[in-house]
């Protein structure tokens, strides 16, 4: 054997790509605790306001939402988000517009510049697609769910709906505020942003995240993601652990090839009565929506006492309005990032 | 065409073993004369002065794609050839990926006509199968005389056992090599990276190492039943294919394969951020992979380095990762990258590095008098400084396209001089 000396490869980038706009949220990973409670404490500070001094905050400033992907919950909540605080919003759906004629994300992003928007949310099938768009236009954006990377607002509002739950104050936010506490995110975790940024996102503030899901939709690697976050194929188990149990679709959409017997996965992975009960008596129960009732989880839970559902999207609406202001405001609203 | 001598040079030529000062004098478009420092003599001629600089067959590199016919906007054979012999090559082997796919001698031999205005020579390898298609054969016998010097889907893999094992018998009645991109691409749908941690983080589809070693083996177990056939393996990524090629070879069959820099140089993590000019297929790997292609090359077990030379226009590189083509270029980097890595970093000596770009690619594809300064074999040379450090420049790239992943990356090692056929093509 030749002796190899040990060289890292140079995996460094040797031209930096342009910085994106400090505004922007594309991936959890430039949360830091700091920046998460700022968000939380502002979110906070919004709901609270009174109606007419909030409508002022971003009254005539210009949102763009850029929709290539279909959605009902995220887009309205964006969206009102922005019009409780008075912003005029444009919304361009892939159906709608030049983007069927073959448009670049780039071109498309240029031209919403042009005609003066000052913040774009993006939503994409395209893992990855917010970092181009903010690279060619400069602007905030503020990732609306990119392919299977990321959904931080979504994390965002899922963490605030844990802290409700948890009794924890936003200004307590730090790295250990969650020490002791188990997540577990069940169902097709290869396919889902939403695991992948509240997998990124919870164990920065001190949460054991328990994956949990048969292997073709939660691969051995997902532990991988970072520390605190580990793998329980038994969902029984998982349960008995947690404190909050998050359920997730089966995404038909993007299954491409996996074949899975649904009647296998029902039994071993649905969260039901019985299940519930007899594991989790207690456990906040929540879902990021669309649900498919009757599949991952039964409407005995979803519409049940431990069921958050309905609350995370409420929570939605408070964490993306200050996302938004955030985004369109002089200065990031916490100085300091990772 | 007057006559050049090279003087005071280290003249390093693989294929003879010479590692030494010495004088060359080209003539004709051929090696007329090597001897020690002075003893060559002619008035008439060009003199050169070599001093510092290494004298050295001018580089091959047997995968390339030159994008001439159909996509001229990403590259042409001028331009192509023009950052070939910047990067100090003199002999490329362009792949039939063009548009139409080069499946025919007319095709062939457009590619290889005046009017292209290739400064360095160019071999065609042309389709394995009509259009790439994995279907019919193309005609080995009629492309071979127009000119080609290996059949080839590349990018297209051919993965039906049956055309497959025809491809190679046919190759071998007319004694062409068979080129593959070993990539079941049955799956791979939709994989935009290397399967892996980094692929399921950024969310992103990964291509298993195994995609590769797989189809590799399935060639191998063809190659066995067909005498006398010769499997190239292109731009190999991975430990279990090289381990594949390497067990093919020991039991005594003509399988070679080649090594892209990026694959020794980067791992997936350059991927950062979803950077579309570290997207090529095969992908970046594991780190663990890429220090076996080190290995391997340093034992001796890969035939040589290729770089896999991929123009892509600006507009096409600037898309969502998974939308954006697979590819970066390569032939201005790949010196100053193999010495850096290689030579520097490893310790591999010089001579052995440059067999790797000279006589052992000439050798894959039986280019004759190509890769050697032996007297008698073309006017093809290279004088470069293997100590100068320098920072290669996208935009100062003679390529048409500047999709590469090492734009403001240190170089060691600068090309001064090529010469093709006795004539200078580049000069700094
Ligand atoms: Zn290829």
């Amino acid at each position: 054997m030749v002796p190899i000396k040990k060289s890292p490869a140079r995996s460094t980038r040797a031209s930096a790509q342009p910085q994106l706009h400090p505004g922007s949220l594309v991936s959890v990973r430039e949360l830091t605790p700091q920046r998460t409670r700022a968000i939380l404490q502002l979110a906070d500070k919004l709901e609270a306001e009174e109606t007419l001094k909030r409508a002022r905050r971003l009254l005539k400033r210009r949102v763009a939402l850029l929709f290539y992907e279909s959605s009902t919950r995220t887009r309205t909540s964006f969206e009102l988000a922005a019009k409780s605080m008075s912003a005029d919003t444009t919304l361009v759906s892939a159906l709608s517009s030049s983007i069927e004629k073959g448009e670049s994300l780039k071109d498309t992003g240029i031209t919403l510049r042009a005609l003066g928007a000052e913040c774009i949310i993006l939503r994409s099938p395209y893992s990855g697609a917010p970092y181009l768009l903010a690279q060619s236009t400069g602007l905030p954006v503020l990732n609306a769910g990119d392919g299977m990377h990321e959904h931080p607002s979504q994390a965002l509002l899922d963490l605030r709906t844990m802290l409700r739950f948890l009794g924890i104050k936003s200004a307590k936010l730090n790295e250990k505020s969650l020490k002791g506490v188990t997540v577990t995110i069940c169902g097709d975790i290869f396919h889902s942003r939403v695991a992948r940024s509240n997998a990124l996102l919870l164990p920065k503030l001190g949460a054991r995240v328990v994956l949990c899901g048969p292997t073709p939709l939660l691969p051995d690697l997902a532990t991988t993601l970072g520390p605190g976050v580990s793998i329980e194929r038994n969902f029984d188990s998982s349960l008995k652990q947690s404190q909050i149990v998050m359920m997730l679709r089966i995404q038909a959409e993007r299954l491409a090839g996996l074949s899975l017997d649904l009647d296998e996965y029902r039994s071993n992975y649905q969260a039901n009565g019985e299940r519930i009960a007899a594991h989790a008596p207690k456990a906040l129960v929540m879902h990021p929506g669309p649900i498919i009732r009757g599949m991952e989880i039964t409407s005995e839970v979803a519409d049940g006492p431990q069921s958050a559902i309905a609350e995370q999207v409420s929570h939605g609406l408070a964490i993306r309005r200050a996302l938004l202001l955030q985004a369109l405001s002089p200065q990031p609203i916490s100085g300091k990032r990772a | 065409m007057k006559p050049i001598l090279i003087r005071g040079g280290h003249l390093i030529d693989p294929a003879t073993g010479i590692d030494a000062p010495h004088d060359i004098l080209l003539e004709d478009g051929k090696v007329a004369a090597i001897d020690k420092p002075g003893k060559i003599k002619r008035k008439d001629a060009e003199i050169l002065d070599a001093s510092g600089l290494v004298v050295a067959p001018g580089l091959v590199d047997i995968h390339v794609h030159l994008r001439e016919p159909g996509q001229g906007y990403k590259e042409t054979i001028a331009s192509g050839t023009a950052a070939a012999a910047a990067g100090g090559f003199t002999s490329v082997c362009c792949m039939p990926n063009t548009i139409p796919v080069n499946d025919s001698p007319e095709i062939t031999r457009w590619m290889l006509a005046p009017e292209r205005n290739a400064v360095i020579r160019v071999f065609p390898i042309s389709a394995a199968t009509v259009g790439s298609m994995g279907e019919k054969l193309t005609n080995y016998p009629a492309l071979k005389k127009s000119g080609a010097v290996g059949v080839s889907d590349d990018g297209k893999p051919i993965l039906g056992d049956e055309i497959m094992f025809e491809c190679l018998k046919a190759a071998t009645r007319y004694r062409l090599p068979v080129i593959q991109h070993t990539e079941d691409t049955r799956l791979t749908a939709g994989c935009s990276m290397n399967a892996g941690p980094v692929a399921f983080r950024l969310g992103l589809r990964g291509m298993t190492v195994e995609s590769e070693s797989s189809l590799a083996e399935r060639d191998i177990a063809l190659v066995r039943k067909v005498k006398g056939a010769h499997l190239h393996v292109a731009h190999l990524s991975s430990k279990k294919a090289l381990d594949a090629v390497n067990a093919a070879r020991n039991e005594g069959l003509h399988v070679t394969c080649e090594v892209a820099p990026h694959h020794f140089v980067l791992n997936e993590e350059r991927i950062g951020d979803y950077d579309t000019n570290a997207k090529m297929n095969p992908p970046l790997r594991a780190e663990s992979d890429r220090a076996a292609m080190i290995e391997g090359i340093l034992q001796g077990r890969v035939d040589c380095i290729a770089t896999d030379h991929a123009p892509h226009a600006c507009h096409e590189k600037e898309q969502e990762f998974e939308r954006a083509p697979n590819g970066i270029t390569g032939l201005e980097t790949a010196l100053g990258l193999t010495i850096s890595v290689l030579h520097k970093q490893h310790g591999m000596p010089l001579p052995s590095l440059l067999a790797m770009l000279t006589h052992r690619p000439a050798q894959v594809l039986s280019l004759t008098g190509r890769g050697t300064l032996a007297v008698g074999s073309h006017a093809d040379v290279v004088l470069f400084d293997p100590n100068e450090k320098w920072t290669f420049r996208a935009k100062d790239s003679r390529s048409k396209s500047k999709n590469t992943p090492f734009d403001g990356y240190p170089m060691l090692g600068r090309v001064h001089t090529t010469i093709s056929e006795g004539r200078i093509v580049f000069q700094r």
